[in-house]
């Protein structure tokens, strides 16, 4: 790492504050800056820790809705009573990122916020369709997500928590890279009162939505209506895990088995 | 920049001057001189430096020192009461769950954490919990099987029969 | 009772559980500096200049060295321990191996400069100050590629078409004349994958230069103590045995990596002199990847020729394998004596002919991984079998019966110059199939089909050559190194034992094992043993642990030493109990005068020999402590068979090992917990090897593209299944406890017998082969070209 100056503001303010050194960096449960940092591949000048800011976690209930808090670990969304009543889909999914250590560290907002192609939040976030919450405004799913590794975050803009709405019934389906255990392909399909919703993560290079499945399964909401609709693969991610073609096939299959799961 | 960290490890305070930089690894390792936390790789994927942070298990690799301040840490020299081992320790020497030794710490500390959220894992639970911890010795075989009889012990619960 | 066969606790848990081992990386010494190695960024590139102005004037640093340092100091390069000669008789190119560059880089990794600082973070920081002029010339990678004309030539004047050696073995034209009068022939192109050990503790090593006495004393992590003490202070830095000192503490891991004298071994020991410091350097994981010498890599075309009778006349295989850029420590005998004098296996093949060409490339040196040449061996035999058998219509494990060597055959002589000396294949065989369920097979995988899965089941038959080896031997095959092992036993004035062994363990349990030997040897309890390995100042000598020599080698040693300790201790008892030297009988702990209850414990002789009072000075020396040296007279043979059974899913690829057999001969087993450990991590890292792990570099740029464990698959527990196991014990003929040891079968048997259960699995679709590792996408498009006939959900 390089040497950097640490901070542990106690206020949302005092950290948009620090932010106004552009070369400041926010750091969550930092299981993806730290590691960063680590290989420098970064450098900033501080780290602003969002650790000690108070009313960041924690999960309630909101009417139809289930507020996370953008500090809250992954295990807390795991384990909590509320999201697995409320919404399963999201606790499984909160189950399968990393492993139990980072789990342990790793919060949403810093997951979001990272926008890494290969995270699992991003696809319950845009498959559930979502608000995050900022310091500054509520952002809608589907314009919070902007590329690889891009959000709608502007300066000094920090999320402060998610504000996801219950489904009738949903499901992700990952399959893992079996050296980093990221997502390869993983595929959120929930059915709301608003219609149903496919997103798809570790495939291309920000979390994306299959419209042609979510009208094939708004008709008629089994594994068959979209056994036929091939993704184009021209723009997926291709490495030495998982070729375009491949992960093409794979959203395929992980969305007709997630469809199959929500029964 | 040095920054003054003062935290409590394995029971007792501790209080060292760090740079920003620092990792909780190296200051358990190097300031602190407890070598029992070791270092397998550089991506946060091993689990060799596996700690307890107020009671939860968090790679020490990937926590700055300075985000431990007023934290309680526990590492595998604290787990033992005096000479006598705890019972996932004495599990472990029982099924022969370590060869090498060097992810070993890692291990026990995981799985002390597994059993605190799930006191009766099943082989399956105990292999996935272990995502996060490599070993390249044992394949994994004995180191179930010990959990497991650990889990047990901790329980108070008859050993299953030994395979 | 006999500790010999027992399932004894091991006695070194306590520390590693407790926190309270000591690797390589916990030791500080008093003012030491820390190193940070800069590494190439290319994988073929021309050095103009280095300019390490700006890193030298950096906080904290204390001294750059490039290899113009070490030139001027008239370091010698890393020696290779193996010379191979050409089917010509010419010998092997030999470049040189730099411990620092001077004017080119070979590989991504490859060792620039060393900056010593104060601290880590301040050496890494200045590190990135140094500049380096590179001129980046295109690389090549894989071996194939390496022999095409045009292709980039790593060592252009020393090794020209990049061809270290082509060398062969066996009859060809016994092997050609069989072939023409086969009824079948069968043939297999195949890939033994790149394999990256990954250790798990990093590589690290600490130099320290004491003035007053002139002793140098690295601290490294390191299989064979000795041996880096002999090749660094004889070939690279001219520092005598007796002032180098080299201490290999705990080490965690080392599956052959750890074997070889690597360059930051010499660089720190070099450094700590100059610069009046000790010098520490710890690899992180993305150098160890870069750095430490990689297993396998071979690309094979195999032929088997059959009479009517699915008889094996003949095998012929040819071989093409890759040594990195630079020759390390061992890297040239795998391919070669490692390998070819495998290919008879467990079979009566009456003729064998291999050929290997050895070749450069822009990549990390390869060199022994667990198993190291038998996999390979053993991978395309057992799937050359396989495809025989399927071809044939014949049930893989009938085959194999037909052709096994007979359980009353041996002493047998193979084509391919070992004599095995004992065995029993079909027993191993009978074995693993009752234990898998071999003949229930089919009813599970149709109950897989129903439920839209692929389900395969593999044998694989095993042979290895262990206990390396007779130094006469090796020595006339090119070893430039005797293979013995010794042994000091120290009986104590009040009777405990101090064992001083050569042998260094590194997870293998020796500290146990050898005690349970020494307990039973000499009648004292275990308690009242102290195994003492690793250290050149305590070891009279060693030549280390890999190859499965451990017990069969470094226990020889130990039990002739044992020997010599009783025949010295009769000899002093006879004299304290008036009696004749050969009316003394020695049995547990006791010396007694035989038919009577006239005795004197071990201890009593011992304080005798050290309180010599009463003792025949005429006769004997004072004292009761010997060495052994022990040079085996063979190879042991540790065989065996394991079955695989797997499951695919169609849709995805993903395969799921349902369950793993292994029924091992091991010989002789002194701690069964122990060898059952061993065979559960050689398992787990063959199926690695088949399933998960390959080293990838670009093809056109030479980058390493598996450079962490975010690329390179290492297998994890819910990867693997329980595996069930058995053994079955012939005993080593030729040394005196009958082992054969146990550390590699696991890496050996497990590949093949996954790769037939997965083109088990695949047959329905017509399927020959898949190559390792099977990784989903690879299963799924294999499956795709074949047409699954499956429907897809």
């Amino acid at each position: 790492m390089y040497e950097f100056d640490y901070t542990r503001p106690t206020s949302l303010d005092d950290a948009a504050g620090g932010l106004r050194d552009a070369d400041a960096k926010l750091v969550a449960g930092g299981m993806t800056l730290i590691p960063t940092l680590k290989m420098r591949l970064a450098k900033p000048s501080q780290l602003i820790d969002l650790g000690a800011i108070p009313g960041l976690k924690g999960i309630s209930e909101d009417g139809d809705t289930i507020v996370i808090g953008a500090m809250t670990r992954h295990a807390e969304v795991n384990r909590s009573a509320v999201v697995k009543r409320a919404i399963p889909a999201l606790a499984a999914l909160a189950g399968m990122i990393g492993d139990p250590a980072v789990r342990n560290r790793g919060t949403i907002g810093g997951s979001i916020a990272n926008n890494d192609p290969a995270a699992d939040y991003p696809a319950a976030v845009v498959g559930l369709n979502a608000i995050v919450r900022t310091n500054k405004r509520e952002i809608a799913a589907d314009s919070f997500f902007t590329g690889l590794f891009e959000t709608a975050l502007g300066d000094g803009e920090i999320v402060t928590g998610v504000r996801f709405p219950k489904p009738q019934a949903a499901n992700y389906q990952k399959f893992k890279n079996p050296a980093s255990r990221y997502a390869i392909v993983g595929v959120f399909v929930a059915r709301t009162a608003g219609g149903v919703r496919v997103a798809v993560t570790g495939a291309g290079a920000c979390v994306f939505r299959v419209p042609a499945m979510e009208a094939a399964l708004a008709r008629s909401f089994t594994p068959d209506a979209i056994k036929d609709i091939a993704i184009p693969d021209t723009d997926l991610n291709s490495d030495i895990h998982a070729s375009a073609e491949y992960r093409a096939h794979l959203v395929g299959v992980m969305a007709r088995r997630a469809v199959a799961a929500c029964a | 920049m040095q920054k003054t960290v003062s935290l409590t490890v394995n029971g007792k305070p501790a209080t060292a001057t760090v740079e920003g930089r620092t990792l909780l690894v190296q200051l358990l390792r190097e300031i602190l001189g407890l070598t029992g936390t070791h270092v397998g790789c550089d991506t946060s994927q091993c689990g060799a430096c596996v700690v307890h942070v107020d009671g939860e298990a968090v790679k020490s690799c990937t926590l700055l020192a300075v985000q431990a301040e007023g934290r309680n840490i526990l590492t595998i020299e604290g787990v033992a009461t005096g000479d006598t081992l705890h019972p996932m320790q004495e599990a472990f020497r029982d099924n022969h769950a370590l060869q090498c030794g060097f992810c070993t710490p890692g291990m026990v500390m995981s799985a002390l954490d597994l059993v605190k959220n799930n006191p009766n894992p099943s082989e399956r639970e105990i292999r996935e919990y272990l995502e996060g911890n490599l070993c390249r010795c044992t394949g994994y075989h004995n180191i179930v099987l010990a959990i497991k009889a650990g889990a047990d012990a901790m329980r108070g619960a008859a050993p299953a029969a030994a395979e | 009772m006999p500790s010999i066969g027992t399932p004894v606790r091991r006695r070194e848990d306590y520390r590693f559980l407790t926190g309270q081992g000591t690797y390589t990386d916990d030791i500080n010494r008093p003012g030491q500096l820390h190193a940070y190695i800069l590494r190439s960024p290319h994988a073929n590139a021309r050095i103009n200049a280095i300019d390490t102005s700006a890193a030298k004037t950096a906080p904290g640093v204390v001294a750059v060295f490039t290899g113009a340092d070490m030139a001027a100091d008239g370091i010698g390069g890393l020696p290779c321990g193996w010379l191979i000669n050409s089917k010509d008789g010419s010998p092997m190119k030999e470049p040189a191996h730099p411990v620092l560059v001077t004017d080119r880089v070979r590989h991504v990794g490859d060792h620039v400069a060393v900056v010593l600082a104060e601290s880590l973070a301040q050496a890494r920081d200045a590190a990135e100050k140094i500049a380096v002029d590179y001129a980046v010339e295109p690389a090549v990678v894989d071996v194939a590629a390496a022999l095409q004309p045009g292709a980039p030539q790593v060592w252009p004047a020393e090794a020209p078409g990049n061809v270290c050696y082509d060398w062969h073995l066996g009859d060809g034209a016994a092997v050609d004349a069989a072939f023409a009068t086969a009824a079948k022939i069968v043939k297999l192109d195949l890939v033994n994958n790149r394999l990256i050990p990954n250790a798990m503790e990093p590589r690290a090593a600490i130099g320290e230069f004491n003035r007053a006495t002139g002793e140098h004393t690295l601290y490294t992590t390191s299989q064979n103590p000795h041996v880096i003490r002999l090749l660094m202070g004889a070939f690279v830095l001219h520092i005598p045995e007796a002032r180098l000192r080299v201490v290999a503490p705990d080490v965690g891991g080392g599956f052959g990596s750890k074997i070889y004298h690597y360059a930051e071994e010499a660089i720190v020991t070099w450094a700590a002199p100059k610069v009046r410091r000790p010098v520490k350097w710890t690899a992180e994981r993305s150098e160890s990847f870069m750095s430490d010498a990689h297993g396998r890599d071979h690309v094979t075309h195999v032929e088997l020729a059959l009479d009517a009778g699915a008889k094996f006349l003949a095998l012929k295989v040819s071989t093409i394998a890759n040594m990195g850029a630079y020759l390390s420590t061992f890297a040239t005998c795998i391919p070669t004596y490692l390998y070819g004098t495998l290919l008879a296996g467990t079979y009566t093949t009456p003729a064998v002919y291999v050929e290997t060409k050895a070749v450069f490339t822009h990549t990390v040196p390869v060199d022994a991984y667990r198993g190291a040449g038998r996999p390979e061996a053993t991978f395309l035999l057992e799937r050359i079998v396989d495809l025989a058998a399927d071809e044939l219509g014949l049930d893989p494990g009938e085959l194999r019966r037909r052709n096994f060597v007979a359980a009353d055959a041996f002493p047998y002589q193979t084509p391919v110059a070992l004599q095995y000396d004992s065995g029993d294949y079909q027993t191993t065989l009978r074995m693993a199939q009752e234990a898998a369920g071999y003949a229930g097979f089919e009813a599970r995988r149709q109950e897989a089909a129903r439920r839209g899965k692929l389900r395969g089941i593999g044998i694989a038959t095993y042979i290895e050559a262990c206990g390396i080896a007779p130094s006469a031997v090796v020595g006339s095959l090119g070893a430039r190194a005797g293979l013995f092992e010794s042994a000091a036993v120290r009986v104590h004035p009040t009777g405990s034992v101090t064992i001083l062994t050569g042998s260094h363990s590194h997870g293998q349990g020796h500290e146990t094992t050898f005690a349970q030997l020494v307990s039973d040897g000499l009648g004292i309890p275990i308690e009242s043993i102290e195994i003492v390995h690793g250290d050149t100042a305590k070891i009279p000598y060693g030549m280390g642990t890999y190859g499965s020599r451990s017990i069969a080698v470094g226990g020889s040693a130990i039990v002739k030493a044992m020997d010599k300790v009783i025949a010295k201790g009769r000899k002093i008892a006879a004299h304290l109990l008036e009696a004749s030297e050969a009316d003394v009988e020695f049995k547990d702990g006791a010396f007694t005068v035989a038919g009577t209850d006239r005795s004197k414990t071990l201890g009593e002789v011992a304080l005798t020999a050290y309180v010599p009072h009463n003792f025949p000075h005429d006769e004997l020396e004072p004292g009761l402590d010997e060495t052994a040296f022990y040079d085996p007279k063979n190879f042991t043979f540790p065989s065996g068979a394991h079955i695989a059974e797997v499951e695919i899913d169609p849709d995805t690829g993903h395969l799921t090992v349902i369950n793993f057999t292994a029924s091992d001969d091991f010989g002789r087993i002194i701690n069964p917990m122990i060898v059952a450990g061993q065979v559960h991590g050689g398992l787990a890292q063959g199926i690695g090897q088949a399933l998960l792990e390959g080293c990838v570099y670009d093809k056109a740029t030479g980058q390493l593209l598996t450079g962490s464990y975010n690329d390179y698959a290492m297998p994890r527990a819910d990867d693997l299944p329980n595996f069930a196991l058995s053994t079955h014990v012939t005993l080593c003929t030729h040394n005196p406890l009958g082992v054969k040891g146990c550390g590699e079968a696991g890496a050996i048997g497990a590949p093949a017998a996954i790769a037939n259960a997965i083109v088990d699995a695949l047959k329905p679709l017509g399927v020959r082969h898949v190559e390792m590792p099977a990784t989903p996408e690879k299963l799924w498009r294999v499956i795709q070209e074949h047409k699954a006939p499956l429907a897809a959900e």
